[in-house]
Parts: structure tokens; C-alpha cells; sequence
């Protein structure tokens, strides 16, 4: 049988068999017990998740867990990567076999209050775009009258294509797919004519192709994407960890804290208190949370902060080549804005 | 029955409880009962602790969200569907086309596993071997795995839709009528021009009920030939007949109603017009066919073996040649023993459709227990239901079958 059907088995006969003395342990005892975090990610999407060539993960994405696992156990490599697909990844995150989830998920209502997750930020502003080969000769989603899409099923994408094209009173036939690498190849091959996902995730993976100039992405971008790492409900220390680790990633590029300073910054109290509060040289933050003094400090090492994670995973000097755009900082112009670490 | 007369055995006033254990009579008695104890408490154990759980977790089981609008579409949909219907309706479109995709599949993979069944029996050495090489072959590889090499090789080795496109086109259509591209094939379509005849279901209902009257008058004239056959001993020939009943009237009636075809043409991004068979479909179809037809010519094999030598020779003996005596002797008592299991692959190509969304396709598991169940998050409700229709349609395929295979049983009198 598919694999989340099986999924849904599996969350049946586990919520069924575990009785209710095993929730109490919380999320943060149990990945200490277990000395590892477990991760959920992609399948494979360059720049946001994906395996080196020796079994690495790298990207913006696997970045998050990273920064976790370094605050929570102290070693960023601590992470055991679970890859999901569009549809595995909410039953894997809601039977408990990850911990966290972070795979270019859009935070929208229903998944937050009815799947019962709870989004703790927003790592990249996204919004949904199409990709066509440039001989086609199309300009505009508006031209797309009739086309063949391919989609990520269990996707947000699928809706808002099903809402745009009968906003236009537009036709199409839908080709879902379970997987980032399957739809690609099926777009090469020609079997669908456009091939639309979220605006990243299309850059992504147009970066990997062998001739990238030979596709364009139309203009229209026709969602909001916000994409997020989420937790499950039900764990509020666990999340809070999760959110403010993704925040000390933010405010230390606001406050100037790099992973070239960082050691410099951390070793004593200096000049600006938020900075000395957010490193642990001033305060009981990290107490709060119920880690050591050290958490933040340990996050932002592991790959540098918000802004050398983007810069190095799909920045623009990347193959990828993303524009900061929406997820500049909000003194730059963009909506990234970390609430005060106090 | 041993147990029912030790029940009014007259020593009975003289039962202890030990006996339970100790006397052969209960014991067996005693250990089901325990066991049936067991299971009924583990079940509750297991039952209440999910319901407890889910409470805890906030979940409650509830099937409201079937009549919300499904917002997600389907390609392939055989009765009216957009993404305003409702998820129950998304179901429907799915179940039909698991239904159809099985039923496909079961008609064909019946002829590739008989002709396989019997040519491997064939004296021709390169026939039978040949045989022998599709059946280990195909039945010893996943069948995911087959529809999912199918599916790649026709997308990649068919030309799309835009290859058909320019002056000097890199491909062009068979006959002007067949399009063969990497989305699917397509084929010219029937419709009525009649403004008589407008709706074309009932249409389709109309010719049906003229063949089932032609059927019914095909047999008629063959009772009639057998009945003459029986007293004069000579058949009179009836094809010129039979064929007649079957051409003529629906013939007529499709003239009558405006029959023309819509030959497909390619408009745009695609190939508009006609009927169109999908790449997936046709994946899951053939994939399904082959590997299940491989197993069926086992069955026909077995079967056939199974009817004893005699029974050709004898019907050599009288004189049949080898093609009537396999179609008048050997294959209806083969029957018998190739039913049954027939039974169980129609099933397994029931069940196996569900690896549909390998290829994309929208079949129940793809809908209901895919993108309904992720976008609304009822992993249960949907499992649940999933499990209802999949149980329902394998008890209804048992059941017919296991009428026919009354009916082709040996009747012992
Ligand atoms: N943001 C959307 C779509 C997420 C999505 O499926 N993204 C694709 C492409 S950007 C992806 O990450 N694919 C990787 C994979 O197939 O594992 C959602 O949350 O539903």
C-alpha cells in the first residue's frame, strides 16, 4: 500500500498502543535521552535540503535542525534527517516520528489550528510562481489557458492552482507528483508543460538542471508562501525552543553577531546588553528556556546566522541566486523582524 | 458433534471443574474460549486506548469534512467534478477510477494469461520457451516496479504534444486520428449530431439495451440450430444470422441518432477532442495486465495439466482436431480448477490499482486516501473508509465469482 496510508496505519496502531505514561516525557528529555535530533526534511531539494555527495545534509532548511540540535545537545551534527514528502511529512511529524519539521512548509490556518501544529516563525517569505521552457513561448500564468501542470500533491500548491485558474476561467490537467526530483523529471521530459511550486523551490530546482537559461518563471507569483519550521501542539517548551532558536538566527544578523565575531562577542559582556543577553553574558535567558547560557551562542556557530545561512545555502552568490527581497531584515526594507531578546 | 453428545452424556452429574483441563472432552473447548476472551480484551485494550488518546490529543473522530469542498483537481474524472464538489464527491471520481483501471486490468490480464497458459503448452519449442520467459519474468519483478518502468518509458520515449507542432512536425498522427504523446494517447471520440437524441447517457443506454436485444435473439437462433441439430443431426449454418442481429439493428440505431467522430486535434497546449486515454492509465493498466496475466497462465496451465491425457486422446479418437478438442474438452473442465484462483488475482489487481499515485494516478487511495486525507488532516476517517471500500469490492468480486465458478462446477447428479 502507499506510503501514507501506511503512515495513517502507523499513527492509528501507535497512538493505540502507547499508552498515556509515554507522552509525559517531553520532547526536550526524550531528544536528550536519545542524543539526537530527529529532523524532518525534504526529499531533496538543493539549497534547502539535500544530501552531499558524502551523505551530508546541507541547506537553509537543514540549517534550522542544525542550530537546534547545537542548542539543545551542543553538537549541530547531532541530527538524524528524516526526508518527507509533501504528504509523509504531517503524519511523521504528528505520530512523533520527528521532532520538528522544517521542509518548506506554509504556515496557514487549518494546518496550525485543525492538523494541530504550531508553526514557530517564518524562515522564507515564499509565494507560488510557475516555471515553462522559455521555447514555449509563454509570457504570462494568464497564457497557461489549457496546459498540462505538474504539482506536489499534499501541497499547498495544489490549491491555490485549482483557486487561480478558476479565478481566470482557465482549464488545466493536473499531473501530481510525490516528489521534487519525479516532477522534474517528468517537466524535462515534457510530460507537463509548466511546472509550479513555491518561488524558491522552483529556482532551486531550475538551478540543478543542465541547461537553466533554456526556463523561464512567469511573473505572476500567486500565494503567500510563508514558510516555517513547525513543532507539534501540545509541547510549549519545545516550541519555544524551536522559535527562539530561529529568532537568535535573526536578531544576531540584526545585532551584527557572525559566526567570524561570535567568539569574540561571546567571551565577555560587552557594550550592547541585547547582544550580551542573547550570547549569555548578561541574563538567564537560556535558564528560561531551560537550557544552559550558551544555546544561542552554540546556534548561531553552527552555520552563522540568518544571514550567512541564506547567503551560503541559495543567496545570490549561489547557483540559485535568490534576491533577499521579502526576507531582508526590517531595518533593510524587508519583514524579517526577531520580537526583543529581553 | 463429539462435544454435543458428551453434553447429554448421563455422567454429567459428575462434572468438575478440573475436567475443564484434564478431560479431552472440554479441554479444546476450554483453551478456545480463553482465547476468544484474550483477543476480545485486547482488542478493547487497544480500541479504547486509541479513543482515549485521541481525545487527549484533541482529535475526535468525525467524517463532516466528506461534504466540504475538496479544492484540489483530477484529471482524469469520469462524472462531473471541479474543485468547488466535495470531498465525498473527489471519493466517488476515485473510486470510479479504481473501478475502472480494475476492471481493464482484470479483462486483460484474463487473455494474456490464458494465451500464455496454453501456448506454453504448445509443441513448439520457441513458443513454449518464449512463454515460460514472460511468466518468470514478470511475476518474479514487483509490479510497482513494472508500472513505474512502463510509465518512464512511455514518457520518455513518446513525443510530446509539441513535437506534433510546425511545418515539418518531428512527429505526426497515425491515420490523422491517433495521437500517440507522452501524456497519453488519443483516440478519436463518438458523439451524436442527432437533435433527437441529445443526451448522450441515455444515448449510451439505448445501444446497450438494442445489443442486450440482440444478444438475446443470438441465442434464440441458436437454441433453434441446436434443436435442429438434434433431430436431423445436421446443424444448419446461422453465422450470416447471428451477425446480422448484431450489426443491423445497432447499426441503424446509431445512424438514426447522428453518430460522427471527433478526431483529435491538437489546439494549444494539448490535443483537444476525442477521447483521451492517460499515460497513467495506461501504465497502471498494462503493468497490471502483464504481471497479473503471468500468474494466470500458471493457473491455466495448472488446469489444463490437470485433465487427464485420456481425454484428449479419446477426443482425438473421435476424430476433433487439437483446436476443438482444447476449446470443447480440455478448457471447460480446466475451468474448474482455473476459477478458483482466478478469484484471488482479480482481487490482487483490485488492491494492487491502489499503487496508482506511483504514476499519478487518481484513483481512490490517490483521492480520498492522498490528498483528502492530507489537506484535511482525517488520517483515520479516510484509512477507515479506505478499508470499508476496498473490503466491500473484494467481497463483491468474491461473491459474483464464486457464482460462476457454480455455475462451470461439474454438476454431479
Ligand atoms: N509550501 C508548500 C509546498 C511545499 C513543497 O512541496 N515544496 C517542494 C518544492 S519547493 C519541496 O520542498 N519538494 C521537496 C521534496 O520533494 O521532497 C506547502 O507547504 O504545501
Amino acid at each position: 500500500m502507499k506510503k501514507s496510508a501506511f503512515l495513517g496505519a502507523l499513527t492509528v496502531a501507535s497512538i493505540a498502543a502507547s499508552a498515556a505514561v509515554a507522552q509525559d516525557a517531553s520532547t526536550v528529555d526524550q531528544i536528550k535521552e536519545r542524543g539526537k535530533l530527529n529532523c524532518g526534511v525534504t526529499t531533496g531539494l538543493v539549497g534547502f535540503a539535500a544530501p552531499d555527495a558524502n551523505g551530508q545534509w546541507n541547506g537553509f532548511d537543514v540549517g534550522v535542525c542544525r542550530a537546534v540540535a547545537a542548542a539543545v545537545l551542543g553538537d549541530a551534527n547531532a541530527v538524524e534527517f528524516v526526508p518527507t514528502t509533501g504528504k509523509t511529512r504531517f503524519t511523521a511529524l504528528a505520530s512523533g516520528e520527528i521532532d520538528m519539521l522544517a521542509r518548506n512548509t506554509t504556515w496557514t490556518f487549518s494546518r496550525d489550528v485543525d492538523l494541530k501544529f504550531e508553526f514557530v516563525g517564518v524562515n522564507y517569505y515564499d509565494g507560488q510562481g510557475f516555471m515553462v521552457a522559455k521555447d514555449l513561448g509563454a509570457t504570462s500564468a494568464k497564457e497557461l489557458d489549457g496546459a498540462t501542470v505538474c504539482i506536489q500533491t499534499g501541497t499547498t500548491t495544489e490549491l491555490n492552482l485549482a483557486d487561480f485558474f478558476r479565478a481566470n476561467d482557465m482549464s488545466y490537467e493536473p499531473v501530481p507528483i510525490e516528489t521534487n526530483a519525479e516532477a522534474q523529471q517528468q517537466y524535462l521530459a515534457g510530460a507537463c508543460d509548466v511546472y509550479t511550486t513555491d518561488a524558491s523551490g522552483l529556482a532551486a530546482t531550475r538551478a540543478t538542471f543542465e541547461d537553466p537559461s533554456a526556463h523561464v518563471l512567469l511573473p505572476e507569483i500567486i500565494s503567500k508562501e510563508p514558510l516555517g519550521p513547525l513543532v507539534r501542539h501540545g509541547d510549549n517548551e519545545w516550541g519555544d525552543i524551536v522559535r527562539w532558536t530561529l529568532n537568535a538566527l535573526i536578531a544576531a544578523e540584526e545585532l551584527g553577531v557572525t559566526s567570524a565575531n561570535i567568539g569574540e562577542l561571546g567571551a565577555s559582556a560587552g557594550a550592547n546588553p541585547e547582544i550580551n543577553r542573547l550570547l549569555g553574558t548578561e541574563g538567564t535567558l537560556g535558564e528560561m528556556l531551560g537550557l544552559d547560557a550558551e544555546w544561542a551562542k552554540r546556534a548561531i556557530m553552527a552555520g552563522g546566522n540568518y544571514g550567512e545561512l541564506f547567503a551560503k545555502n541559495i543567496g545570490e552568490d549561489t547557483p540559485i541566486a535568490l534576491a533577499r527581497g521579502l526576507n531582508a531584515q526590517w531595518t533593510e526594507g524587508g519583514l524579517l523582524y526577531a520580537p526583543p531578546f529581553r | 458433534m463429539y462435544h454435543m453428545t458428551s453434553m447429554t452424556d448421563p455422567h454429567r452429574g459428575q462434572f468438575r471443574l478440573s475436567m475443564l483441563f484434564n478431560d479431552t472432552r472440554y479441554r479444546s473447548l476450554t483453551y478456545q474460549a480463553i482465547a476468544a476472551i484474550v483477543l476480545a480484551l485486547a482488542i478493547w485494550y487497544l480500541g479504547n486506548n486509541l479513543l482515549q488518546n485521541l481525545r487527549t490529543a484533541g482529535l475526535n473522530i468525525s467524517f463532516g469534512f466528506l461534504g466540504d469542498p475538496a479544492g484540489y483537481d483530477i484529471s482524469q474524472r469520469l462524472v462531473e467534478y471541479d474543485s468547488q464538489s466535495s470531498h465525498s464527491r473527489a471519493a466517488i471520481v476515485g473510486i470510479l477510477n479504481t473501478l475502472l483501471v480494475s476492471f481493464l486490468a482484470c479483462v486483460t490480464a484474463t487473455i494474456f494469461g490464458v494465451v500464455a497458459g496454453v501456448l506454453r503448452l504448445s509443441n513448439n519449442w520457441l513458443v513454449s520457451k518464449l512463454m515460460s520467459v514472460y511468466v518468470e519474468i514478470f511475476r518474479n519483478i514487483p509490479v510497482l516496479i513494472w508500472i513505474i518502468i512502463i510509465f518512464t518509458i512511455m514518457t520518455a520515449v513518446m513525443p510530446a504534444p509539441r513535437a506534433f507542432r510546425g511545418d515539418t512536425p518531428e512527429a505526426t498522427m497515425l491515420l490523422d486520428m491517433f495521437a500517440f504523446t507522452n501524456r497519453g494517447v488519443y483516440t478519436p471520440g463518438p458523439y451524436f449530431t442527432s437533435p433527437f437524441f441529445a443526451n448522450p447517457f441515455l444515448n449510451w443506454v439505448l445501444v446497450l439495451a438494442v445489443l442486450a436485444g440482440s444478444l438475446f435473439a443470438t441465442r434464440r437462433v441458436a437454441h433453434w440450430a441446436t434443436g435442429v441439430q438434434e433431430q436431423s443431426g445436421v446443424r444448419p449454418t446461422t453465422w450470416y444470422f447471428t451477425l446480422g442481429l448484431w450489426v443491423v439493428p445497432v447499426g441503424l440505431l446509431l445512424l438514426v441518432m447522428g453518430l460522427a467522430w471527433e478526431i483529435p486535434e491538437l489546439k494549444g497546449f494539448n490535443f483537444k477532442g476525442g477521447i483521451k486515454v492517460g499515460g497513467a492509465l495506461i501504465a497502471l493498466w498494462f503493468a497490471l495486465s502483464i504481471y497479473t496475466g503471468a500468474f494466470i497462465a500458471e493457473n491455466v496451465r495448472a488446469g489444463i495439466q490437470a485433465i487427464s491425457k485420456g481425454q484428449t486422446e479419446a477426443a482425438g479418437a473421435l476424430g476433433l482436431r487439437p483446436r476443438r478438442t482444447m476449446n470443447l474438452v480440455v478448457l471447460p473442465q480446466a475451468l474448474r480448477v482455473i476459477i478458483p484462483p482466478l478469484i484471488s488475482h482479480y482481487l490482487n489487481i483490485t488492491k494492487n490499482s491502489s499503487l496508482a499515485i506511483a504514476v499519478g494516478y487518481a484513483d481512490v487511495t490517490a483521492t480520498l486516501g492522498g490528498i483528502t486525507l492530507n489537506q484535511t488532516g482525517r488520517a483515520i476517517e479516510c484509512v477507515l473508509l479506505l478499508m470499508a471500500f476496498y473490503l466491500t469490492i473484494s467481497l463483491l468480486i468474491s461473491v459474483g465469482m464464486n457464482f460462476y465458478n457454480k455455475s462451470v462446477k461439474l454438476k454431479e447428479r
